[in-house]
């Protein structure tokens, strides 16, 4: 654990804007390394920053990955604590950066759709779609793969994260077809990739960036039921 | 069979379906304590129908205790995993910030239960089973309400009670609703059973603790 200083932090600096300040400081101290964190798009659509910010994963505010989080959520003078996401399937590479790639190796298992490219695929737009399941399958398909909801389970799970992939995929006719397969296989990649068992505690939910509800996990939860009774 | 118990989801499923088959001996339980509160007649009727009927002795009591142990057993097993899947913790964490202190605690709310049961067994089942098989006593239908009230005589023992339904309290307020989200059930009913939850855990414990304290103000 190491303490910097700030000073001249303005209050409308990102979270990851104060990193940088903090990171040019130390470079041209010269004395030591920069910190290591994870950033891309710096507009809460990629997933990639993650930081465990004062005891919750992207800091304070909700709904807001570390690249939407302000410096005005904090007080002057504060001391801010920051951790990277820790779970033993995210394996901490350097200082703030963990590896997700599990996630990528869960969404391999199945969170996809097999599409024959002969030229006689049908045109998505001609199959209909009930104006709800579209709306909650389009939900769920906003999940960015940040990797928040397992930083915030006590259990390191990641029930939330699958259960939004599996259920963009199981409300629509596309999706359908291979549903019983998908969840059975992303759920069994989730296991082995040592994330921990959901109980329930909703954690996930709250800190999720973009909302992704528990409804998801119900939902998957029954397809996974229904997928081994039924296979 | 065993091998089904890899998945997280089964896991899952068995601890939902075995916690809402002990609420439901819960409930049952419960509503055969009340009525001693009303009828000492009713009361010992039903306990030596309990207490005597063979399906009840020798099915559903097997059930039950399989039921239990499993539950206990389940959970334990899934806290320490769910600990193991994090070795390196973090250096602060605000739990309080996004979930409620009952479903982080269901362990420690569980273990309380657990040792309760112990307390409960070495009271009640305890005697009662040396009573029927081990001395071989003769049937004595009118014995249950005294034997009960008996033990509630002691300020230490309603204490315990009333300490436990606390956790008990706790446990059942997470862990009721949750089972329903676990085998998948999250829609339009789920208010409802939110409210169920909240009636169901905050009134049983407090209902447990009335028929001990009913019993003891009566015995002074
Ligand atoms: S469910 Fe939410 S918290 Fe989890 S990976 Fe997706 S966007 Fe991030
Ligand atoms: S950097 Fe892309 S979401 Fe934060």
């Amino acid at each position: 654990m190491k303490t910097y200083k700030m000073s001249n932090v303005s209050p409308d600096m990102s979270f990851l804007e104060m990193m940088d300040v903090l990171n040019s400081k130390i470079i041209s101290e010269g004395k030591e390394d920069p910190v290591a964190f994870d950033h891309d798009c710096r507009e809460g659509i990629c997933g990639m920053c993650s930081m465990f910010i004062n005891g919750q994963a992207h800091g304070p505010d909700r709904l807001v990955t570390t690249c939407q989080l302000h410096m005005r959520k904090f007080k002057d003078g504060d001391t801010i604590v920051v951790e990277p996401f820790r779970a033993n399937a995210f394996p901490v590479i350097k200082d703030l950066v963990v590896d997700r790639s599990a996630f990528d190796r869960i969404q391999q298992a199945g969170g996809f759709i097999s599409i024959n490219t002969s030229g006689n695929t049908q045109d998505a737009n001609s199959i209909p779609i009930e104006k709800d399941d579209a709306d909650k399958s389009f939900d769920a398909a906003t999940c960015i793969g940040c990797g928040a909801c397992v930083a915030s389970c006590k259990n390191a799970s990641a029930m939330l994260f699958v259960s939004a992939k599996v259920s963009q995929y199981a409300l629509l006719p596309q999706g359908k077809v291979e549903s019983k397969q998908r969840v059975l296989n992303m759920v069994k990649q989730m296991d082995d990739e040592g994330f921990g068992n959901c109980t329930n505690t909703g954690a996930c939910e709250v800190e999720c960036p973009k909302g992704i509800s528990l409804k998801n996990v119900a939902r998957m939860n029954s397809e996974y039921l229904s997928s081994t009774l039924k296979p | 069979m065993f091998k089904l118990f890899n998945s997280s989801l089964v896991k899952k499923y068995a601890m939902a379906i075995s916690g809402l088959f002990l609420i439901l001996f819960l409930f049952q339980h419960f509503t055969i304590n009340l009525t001693s509160v009303f009828s000492e007649k009713v009361f010992n009727s039903i306990s030596h129908f309990m207490g005597n009927n063979p399906i009840v002795q020798f099915i559903l009591q097997p059930i039950l205790i399989f039921g239990v142990v499993f539950h206990f057993v389940m959970g334990m097993v899934l806290d320490y995993q769910n600990r193991k899947s994090r070795s390196v913790k973090y250096y602060y964490v605000k739990g309080s910030s996004n979930s409620s202190w009952m479903s982080r605690n269901m362990i420690l709310s569980g273990i309380v239960v657990l040792l309760f049961m112990f307390l409960h067994f070495y009271d009640f089942w305890i005697p009662e089973m040396n009573y029927k098989y081990v001395e071989v006593n003769p049937l004595d239908p009118d014995r249950y309400y005294f034997e009960m009230t008996h033990k509630f005589e002691s300020p230490i023992r309603v204490s315990l009670y009333s300490f436990s339904f606390l956790f008990l309290g706790l446990h059942l307020l997470h862990g009721f609703n949750s089972s329903f989200q676990s085998v998948g059930v999250n829609n339009k009913y789920i208010l409802s059973i939110r409210g169920l939850t909240k009636l169901f855990a905050i009134g049983v414990p407090l209902g447990f603790v009335f028929i001990a304290l009913f019993h003891f103000t009566n015995s002074i």
